[in-house]
């Protein structure tokens, strides 16, 4: 890093001059806020592709029989959609793009702990990214066993399973790389005052998401690993020819991929709690509780992958305690959706965009939510499981929840991270017909799940051919709200009109320097003084 | 002052020391899943586990064992030495604590080279013909995790390359040791896991 006095301070990041120009100057900067937006087109890109691959596997199923591809086609495409879209957008989504860019700023800091190893998560984030890619565009045809890599299939089939398992790897690097950084930098690099209990929430959900990607990750890497090694060599730890057991590896897998739900949806609960305090212009209530839940949900969500496997073969004891423990994680979640609801109460509300996209994720959320307790009791679960309905309750929780803060979020700081405003008509439109299309999409599955129509399969019955008529048009129509959202910001970024540093009236520390950000933030680092709290209005 | 200092430099020896133990649990989680995996297959195969842990050659373990604990004691010397100043003598126990996986990985080459003369590798004809599936189960992952350790030992001995080449350029010093003091870190967890992998394939009854 450059000694900061060489810096001018009236230079926003966006126009900065380092030591390099062009290209070079973004993939080669160190500056958290570039970083930050690397990770946001790269995902942007990524994002469009698993969205094209959702729409193919709607058209699909818009009618019984085979009509547009074959089943082979299907699993791949579900594969492939589902490798992107987990492993690439929601896992590294907020944190990787709106952690970058805000953490440093929200807790005072000129950037984060370790500038050159987050410019290198970015790195193996690409290089990962890319083997995913690669396992499509080359090789014995595209893998076909859904995202979660489930052995003994996952080394016996023929395709070309070897770059997707080891990309999944290196993406779970960078994802331990990114938490690694941001717990250094949120113990290291708070303004002097800032204690734990003025940090903001934002701040704080990115730093119980950071402990699930450090404790949980390494134990998904081992079994991609272990995957890997048997596809290789053949070293029988899940082939039961061998006497290997495949049920250890669902075990394995999903001791990290049922955290890393909780990756996925705390910091999209961290955006919520940021953007609904400023959009009723009153102190959040009960900032305690929010943290509390935060660290409880990330502490809980360690014990309860079992839930994913009741119908493996577990005991009955085994099953019955995690179905308790899943229980217990609703707990907390809905003391965060009472405390936003609280916040609203009496407050002073302005329906701008970042507001409508969060009350839509708090109605998203608890429709995933709900339609989870159904999932984690055991009789309930054992007459849906591997059908519509899961798809259905996941894509609430995934989709909707980090989809829709990812929205909320990206309207709330656009003017900061960009320096202008969006068009709010327009953005507005967007949200209306993505919210519609979302719900038409997702919820005639709940019905189609509960009728007994199966998961993953390219084809059904006629009798349950309608909803999947309203789905399939769904799709589009969700589609075309997100068309005009990304053009619309697009736009915006170039012809915009120029945005004031604090165009809401927010009270954290992000609102505080110009927009966009000067490159190291802050010209003074801010002190907080004893009566000073994280949200004072 | 010394905030003028650390945001000058971006220069904070105690968050690099707490982001080494913190990517030291992620390296203990990854060699825990396995020692899951292991403690479960020997739970159910007690006697094939016993058997085929007779065809290892406890010598070149024990070796192995003795060269990663020397090691381990010189690069805990270097980081002594550099904080007195001593750059010749830091960067003599650093080359001696490099020589030292080197010598480990050849002793290691020479095992599974032996192992691979007579058959055993996974996926080996051999292997399916004589041998119990408790007993390829512990093959499989005899060369998984000491195959994952080796692994270990190569890129904590390039860490060591960089901290050495800090050390020579005059880069890493008595004031500005977090670099040398992180590869040691790092050194300490190789010879710890190697600690755990050598009871429970070549002593263990």
């Amino acid at each position: 890093m450059q000694a900061s006095s060489q810096i001018p301070h009236d230079v926003n990041y966006l126009d900065y001059k380092g030591k390099y120009k062009g290209l070079l100057s973004w993939i080669l900067s160190t500056d958290h806020k570039r970083i930050a937006l690397l990770y946001m087109f790269s995902m942007m890109t990524l994002f469009m592709v698993g969205v094209c691959l959702g729409l193919a596997m709607k058209l699909e199923l818009i009618a019984p029989g085979k009509t547009i591809m074959g089943p082979q086609d299907y699993n791949a495409v579900f594969t492939v959609h589902g490798v992107i879209m987990i492993f690439m957008i929601v896992i590294p989504g907020l944190p990787a793009v709106f952690g970058n860019f805000l953490l440093p700023i929200m807790i005072g800091a000129k950037d984060v702990a370790f500038p050159k190893l987050n410019l290198f998560s970015w790195y193996v984030y690409i290089a990962g990214a890319v083997l995913v890619i690669s396992s499509v565009l080359f090789g014995d045809g595209t893998p076909d066993t859904g995202w979660t890599f489930y052995a003994p299939y996952s080394f016996k089939t023929g395709t070309n399973m070897l770059p997707a398992i080891f990309g999944a790897f290196v993406l779970g690097f960078s994802s331990i790389l990114t938490g690694l950084n941001f717990i250094v930098t949120i113990h290291r690099l708070r303004a002097p005052g800032m204690t734990w209990r003025k940090l903001p929430l934002f701040p704080w959900t990115l730093y119980g998401t950071a402990w699930i990607q450090l404790l949980a990750t390494p134990v998904v890497g081992i079994t991609l690993l272990l995957v890997s090694l048997e596809r290789l060599f053949g070293i029988g730890v899940f082939d039961p020819a061998l006497g290997g057991d495949p049920v250890l590896y669902q075990h394995l897998f999903w001791i990290y991929s049922h955290p890393a739900v909780y990756i996925m949806i705390l910091p999209a609960m961290g955006a919520i709690s940021e953007i609904i305090p400023t959009f009723s212009q009153k102190h959040v209530f009960g900032y305690n509780a929010i943290v509390v839940s935060t660290l409880a949900i990330a502490f809980v969500g360690y014990f309860v992958w079992g839930h994913h496997m009741f119908t493996a073969g577990m005991s009955g004891t085994a099953q019955y305690t995690f179905s308790i423990l899943t229980f217990l994680v609703a707990i907390p979640s809905a003391i965060k959706v009472f405390n936003w609801i609280s916040t609203m109460y009496k407050g002073s509300i302005s329906l701008e965009t970042p507001f409508y996209w969060a009350v839509s994720f708090i109605f998203v959320f608890m429709i995933g939510g709900l339609s989870g307790l159904v999932l984690g009791a055991l009789a309930t679960d054992v007459y849906v499981h591997d059908t519509a309905f899961v798809v259905a309750h996941f894509h609430f929780i995934v989709f909707g929840g980090v989809g829709f803060s990812f929205f909320a979020a990206i309207h709330y700081w656009f003017p900061k991270m960009f320096g202008r405003m969006y068009d709010k008509t327009w953005a507005n439109v967007g949200w209306i017909f993505f919210f519609i299309g979302f719900l038409a999409l997702y919820t005639p599955m709940f019905y189609l799940g509960l009728q007994g129509m199966p998961r993953r399969y390219y084809d059904y019955l006629e009798q349950f051919h309608s909803a999947n008529i309203l789905s399939t048009l769904g799709s589009w129509v969700m589609t075309f709200g997100l068309v005009i959202t990304v053009i619309n910001l697009f736009r915006s970024a170039k012809i915009g009109e120029i945005a004031p540093a604090n165009p809401w009236n927010g009270k954290t520390l992000e609102w505080t320097v110009p927009s966009p950000p000067p490159v190291e933030n802050f010209d003074v680092i801010p002190v907080y003084e004893e009566q000073d709290g994280p949200y004072e209005y | 002052m010394s905030q003028a200092i650390h945001h000058d430099e971006h220069y904070d020896a105690e968050g690099s020391k707490i982001g080494m133990w913190l990517f030291i649990f992620t390296e203990l989680l990854l060699f825990g899943g396995l020692f899951i995996i292991y403690s479960v297959y020997r739970y159910m195969n007690p006697d094939a586990f016993h058997l085929a842990a007779e065809e290892l050659n406890r010598t070149v373990g024990s070796i192995n064992t003795i060269i990663l604990l020397i090691s381990s004691m010189t690069i805990a010397m270097s980081t002594s030495a550099l904080q007195k100043g001593q750059k010749g003598t830091t960067i003599l126990l650093l080359e001696i604590t490099f020589m030292l996986g080197l010598i480990f990985l050849v002793n290691k080459y020479f095992e599974w080279g032996v192992k691979f003369d007579h058959g055993i590798f996974p996926g080996s004809q051999h292997m399916l013909d004589t041998l119990s599936q408790g007993e390829i189960l512990f093959f499989g992952l005899y060369f998984a995790m000491t195959g994952l350790h080796a692994i270990h030992i190569i890129v904590g001995m390039i860490v060591i390359g960089f901290a050495l080449a800090g050390v020579s350029k005059g880069k890493v010093h008595a004031d500005r040791s977090a670099l040398l003091e992180n590869a040691g870190l790092y050194w300490h967890l190789v010879d710890l896991i190697w600690i755990f992998l050598f009871p429970l394939f070549y002593l263990i009854h």
